[in-house]
């Protein structure tokens, strides 16, 4: 029990200017959340007034909010046309306008119910497994209004960080469709992408990013108050800086459910299936790796040294995993091809994601490594052993990356290895008594819930909408590609 | 009068094209062709698939001669073509009963 109270500070306190998972929001300075009871009352202001709003045209700085519109901007650009070229590139000349289509529609869905209710459900104060209505159709939020960010007195626009936060949950969407490329009926992914959004990636970012923010951590008191009215796997101290599990696991998992749900492409196995342009590939996982500094170091929500180090993280695992995959690719499979550094690229960066502001230079590498030579078996050997057609390797590469970095997070977090620790808001340095042991079981949860939560959710929504509108197209249609009989276009001159 | 027909490796086309010039052939039609022959075909790995690719690249050259430098149109086909290693292709001649040149209506040896 003391032990779990120790955790429960030092974690709660994790965070902070180096490290800093995610996410926090709204500060409880708002305007409109005055209303609700002070846990601690601000120093300069007496228990029994309302605190002052903090207005965004006192309190931003000029540099982090460009930083961040610019790391929103960037991350957009992952998707399109990142993503979009990196999976159409994968597939049959047939099918690569279908892919460029569901990102497209999938990426704009998703921003319009981010607005109307996304934001407020995932970042808002609420229970610790899903937010408020506070923010329903953005109420309330001006250009005044300020977003906390992992350093005490430290604020955002809020405007900008919900857009921020837009784009992560639209890229997951979005990741999602390459587990059944190729088949899948157009209407039944915009509907699957609804239920599961709303029923899994929205509770899930809650419970691991949500935080009022540390603005009213003073002592032991006033964090374990914070900490309780956070999100359920941040209050147990998972450490999650970009996304591992809300992002890449989360989606990996529904990518999984959906290939097995929808059942695999006419011909699997027989027919060669072989990726109709692997330049758009190399160009996908490029610009993914240029947009993916505003992902990562975009989550320290400041200018500041935790996303330099976020920034470097991205730019070094990322380069170690093209390097490990491609040689264990070269030694296994006696060539070192340009798919598998583009996949080694993006497995890379799967796995540094969670730990971008948490492990140090030297073990980013070591994390960018053992992603790039884990994740080739996860899109061979494993694969096999899943025995699914997961066209693109969803689950392969950001699902098996995901959760290698999850736990590697854990790992290479510690100051000892060179890690930045576990930030103490209450002592305002990095906690002394780091475990690895401790916090590789922490993260373990947060894997493991996710696993469960996504898979659960999928495997519902994937068959209400096989028994309402069926999951594929016709078998003819799907022999003839999706470019022309779902969309009525080709996208090249036969 | 005889038509050459030659399925080449692709990287010959300009040597055999050359070659043929200099016996006198006045006009080729190249055509790219894919097939399989003595010369097997590769895989293909893309991640964890493996693809056996069976029809090769090829090129298909034809060209309608005149009897008199049939010989010597095929030795230089022949000899602009041949690397030595399998896969260097085929060279097959029928014969052609008829010819015309659209464009002025005349026809056998003086339309090629």
């Amino acid at each position: 029990m003391l032990t779990w109270m120790k955790r429960l500070v030092a974690s709660g306190a994790m965070a902070l200017a180096i490290g800093a998972t995610g996410v926090m929001v709204t500060s409880p300075a708002y305007a409109d959340e005055a209303k609700k009871p002070a846990v601690t009352a601000p120093a300069a202001t007496p228990a029994t007034a309302e605190p002052a709003p903090v207005l965004c045209s006192e309190k931003c700085n000029k540099a982090d909010t460009v930083w961040m519109m610019v790391c929103t901007a960037l991350v957009l650009l992952m998707t399109l046309p990142g993503l979009a070229l990196f999976y159409g590139g994968l597939t049959r000349s047939k099918n690569v306008l279908s892919i460029g289509m569901q990102c497209f529609m999938v990426f704009s869905l998703i921003t319009v119910l981010w607005a109307i209710y996304g934001y407020s459900l995932a970042f808002t104060e609420g229970g610790p497994f899903i937010g408020g209505l506070d923010r329903l159709f953005l109420g309330g939020m001006t250009p005044d209004s300020v977003a906390a960010t992992f350093s005490k007195g430290v604020v955002i626009p809020e405007f900008v960080f919900m857009a921020f936060q837009g784009v992560f949950a639209t890229i997951t969407c979005c990741l999602i469709i390459g587990a059944f490329a190729e088949r899948a009926k157009f209407s039944a992914i915009l509907i699957f992408m609804i239920l599961w959004f709303t029923f899994s990636y929205l509770p899930i970012a809650h419970m691991v990013w949500f935080w009022p923010g540390p603005d009213d951590i003073k002592d032991v008191a006033s964090l374990e108050a914070i900490t309780a009215r956070a999100g359920w796997l941040w209050q147990k101290g998972v450490l999650d800086f970009a996304g591992g599990t809300v992002v890449h696991i989360n989606a990996a998992v529904a990518g999984l459910v959906g290939s097995y749900v929808i059942g695999k492409r006419v011909g699997y196995g027989k027919e060669a299936m072989k990726p109709h342009n692997l330049v758009y590939v190399m160009t996908g996982a490029a610009l993914l790796w240029f947009g993916w500094f505003g992902f990562n170091a975009g989550s320290a929500l400041e200018a500041n040294g935790s996303a330099g180090l976020a920034f470097v993280n991205t730019y070094l695992a990322t380069a170690a995993a093209v390097l490990g995959w491609s040689v264990a690719e070269w030694v296994l499979k006696g060539k070192p091809s340009m798919l598998g550094a583009a996949s080694g690229c993006v497995a890379g960066l799967v796995a540094i994601t969670p730990a971008a502001g948490f492990a140090g230079p030297m073990g980013s590498i070591i994390i960018g490594l053992i992603a790039g030579v884990v994740c080739l078996w996860g899109v061979t050997g494993l694969k096999k052993m899943l025995g699914s057609d997961d066209s693109l390797d969803v689950f392969g590469v950001h699902g098996v990356g995901g959760i290698t970095g999850a736990l590697l997070t854990g790992v290479f977090a510690d100051p000892a290895l060179g890690g930045s620790g576990i930030w103490d808001y209450v002592a305002n340095a990095v906690a002394p008594d780091y475990s690895i042991a401790s916090q590789l079981w922490i993260q373990a949860q947060g894997v493991i819930t996710t696993l469960i939560w996504s898979g659960v959710v999928s495997f519902i929504a994937f068959k209400l909408i096989d028994m309402v509108i069926g999951l594929r197209v016709k078998e003819e249609d799907e022999r003839e590609g999706l470019d022309i009989t779902s969309h009525g276009e080709t996208a090249y001159e036969s | 009068m005889k038509l050459i027909t030659a399925i080449i490796k692709p990287f010959k086309l300009d040597e055999v094209r050359e070659a043929l010039s200099e016996v006198g052939v006045s006009g080729i039609t190249v055509t790219e062709v894919k097939g399989f022959g003595r010369q097997k075909g590769h895989t293909e790995l893309y991640r964890g698939a493996e693809y056996v690719v069976d029809f090769l690249p090829k090129v298909k050259v034809e060209a309608a001669v005149e009897d008199g430098i049939l010989e010597r149109a095929i030795e230089a086909i022949e000899k602009s073509a041949r690397t030595g290693k399998i896969g260097d292709g085929k060279i097959f001649v029928t014969s052609v009963e008829h010819v015309i040149r659209i464009r002025t209506g005349e026809t056998g040896a003086s339309a090629l």
